[in-house]
């Protein structure tokens, strides 16, 4: 019992911070691992709409983007309010969609260039016109998979 | 026995590993957040060589004009309604019980003039250039979704699960390739039972 006794002795011992800096690096690489990177800025209103019959796009490799919508605030002084379509960096017209997709697609390594899917990122208040016009041009260079990309949810609030 | 003062320093060396144990836990765990959308066809530019000749009771018409009103088979339908006509059509089975064509798993009317089995029955979707994407996206959902309901029944009563389910499984990267073989067959047979054909046309400008 006397060597419980003893320990009542002294101070409270400080509490050793020796740990601290792994328990901060841990969280670091954390988050470091979660956070996605963003390829491009986007530069035109993406607010896509719901579904939910939807399917995971796996394996990112595999993945062309187009993106849709009117250009952002920044934007919208040199661009107008206009639906314009956005790949990688900068605003296209209908008819580079096709070059860009044979660009992106001679990129990719050879055995993975029959398997791509082209994501279509399109803000909800677009209208089907220029979703058309991208199809037909994904259809001359023969892109046939296509994902439109949506939240996963209720499809009618899309109506709302 | 020597009296010590206060209590003796813990030990901080092996800290460095729990932490990297931790660390290396939830880098396997934690999955990056994928996208998710529909996943469609587009049809080839050139059309198939043979000019196959489509009976009209096999198509299924669903136009959607510029302010989001929908028009199937020639009749006004409220959006809410499209998953139960599109699952009526496919599941029709018009064919007669001696016919060749005849649809031993359908559970439909049967009705003569609408479709004769899901493998002919084609939905056709028209929009107008300035119908909004996102109605166009609600009424694809439907129509996948009317798909997918009937294919869930069918291997609900085959596997005893659901297609859905089953076709996650089978596209995850993750599933050892002994499942995904197996899972193969099955989501290739409850696909071949009902074929999605959504056929999608040029848009029209007036309407």
């Amino acid at each position: 019992m006397s060597k419980f006794a003893k320990k009542k002795d002294g101070d409270l011992p400080a509490v050793s911070t020796a740990s601290l800096p792994d328990i901060v690096f841990m969280l670091l690489f954390f988050f470091m691992t979660v956070t996605v990177m963003k390829d491009s800025s986007i530069m035109v209103e993406n607010t896509l709409p719901n579904a939910s019959e939807i399917k995971k796009l796996e394996k990112k490799d595999r993945v062309i983007y187009i993106f849709a919508g009117k250009p952002t605030r920044e934007y919208a002084s040199v661009y107008g309010t206009e639906t314009r379509i956005q790949l990688n960096d900068k605003f296209a017209s209908v008819d580079e969609v096709g070059s860009y997709i044979l660009a992106e697609r001679a990129k990719k390594p050879q055995e993975l260039q029959n398997v791509l899917t082209t994501a279509l990122k399109v803000d909800k208040e677009a209208n089907m016109g220029l979703i058309s016009d991208i199809k037909q041009e994904l259809r001359k260079v023969n892109a046939l998979k296509v994902n439109y990309t949506t939240f996963e949810g209720d499809a009618f609030n899309n109506l709302q | 026995m020597p009296r010590r003062k206060g209590a003796p320093e813990v030990n901080a060396g092996s800290m460095a590993d729990i932490a990297f144990l931790l660390l290396i836990f939830f880098l396997v765990t934690t999955t990056i957040e994928t996208d998710a959308g529909l996943d469609r066809m587009l049809p080839p530019m050139e059309p198939p060589e043979d000019n196959v000749i489509i009976k009209q009771k096999n198509i299924f018409t669903v136009n959607i004009n510029k302010s989001g009103q929908l028009l199937v088979e020639e009749e006004i339908m409220d959006i809410k309604n499209l998953r139960e006509a599109a699952k009526g059509f496919l599941d029709n089975g018009g064919a007669s019980s001696g016919s060749l064509e005849y649809c031993s798993y359908c559970q439909g009317k049967r009705d003569a003039e609408s479709s004769d089995n899901p493998d002919k029955a084609i939905i056709s979707l028209k929009n107008d250039r300035e119908t909004k994407y996102s109605t166009y996206i609600t009424v694809q959902n439907e129509l996948v979704g009317a798909y997918n309901d009937l294919r869930n029944r069918e291997a609900q009563r085959l596997y005893g699960r659901d297609f859905t389910a089953m076709e996650t499984e089978y596209l995850n990267p993750e599933t050892p390739s002994s499942v995904r073989d197996e899972l193969k067959d099955k989501v290739k047979r409850i696909q071949e039972l009902f074929p999605q054909k959504l056929s999608e046309a040029e848009t029209s400008r007036n309407q």
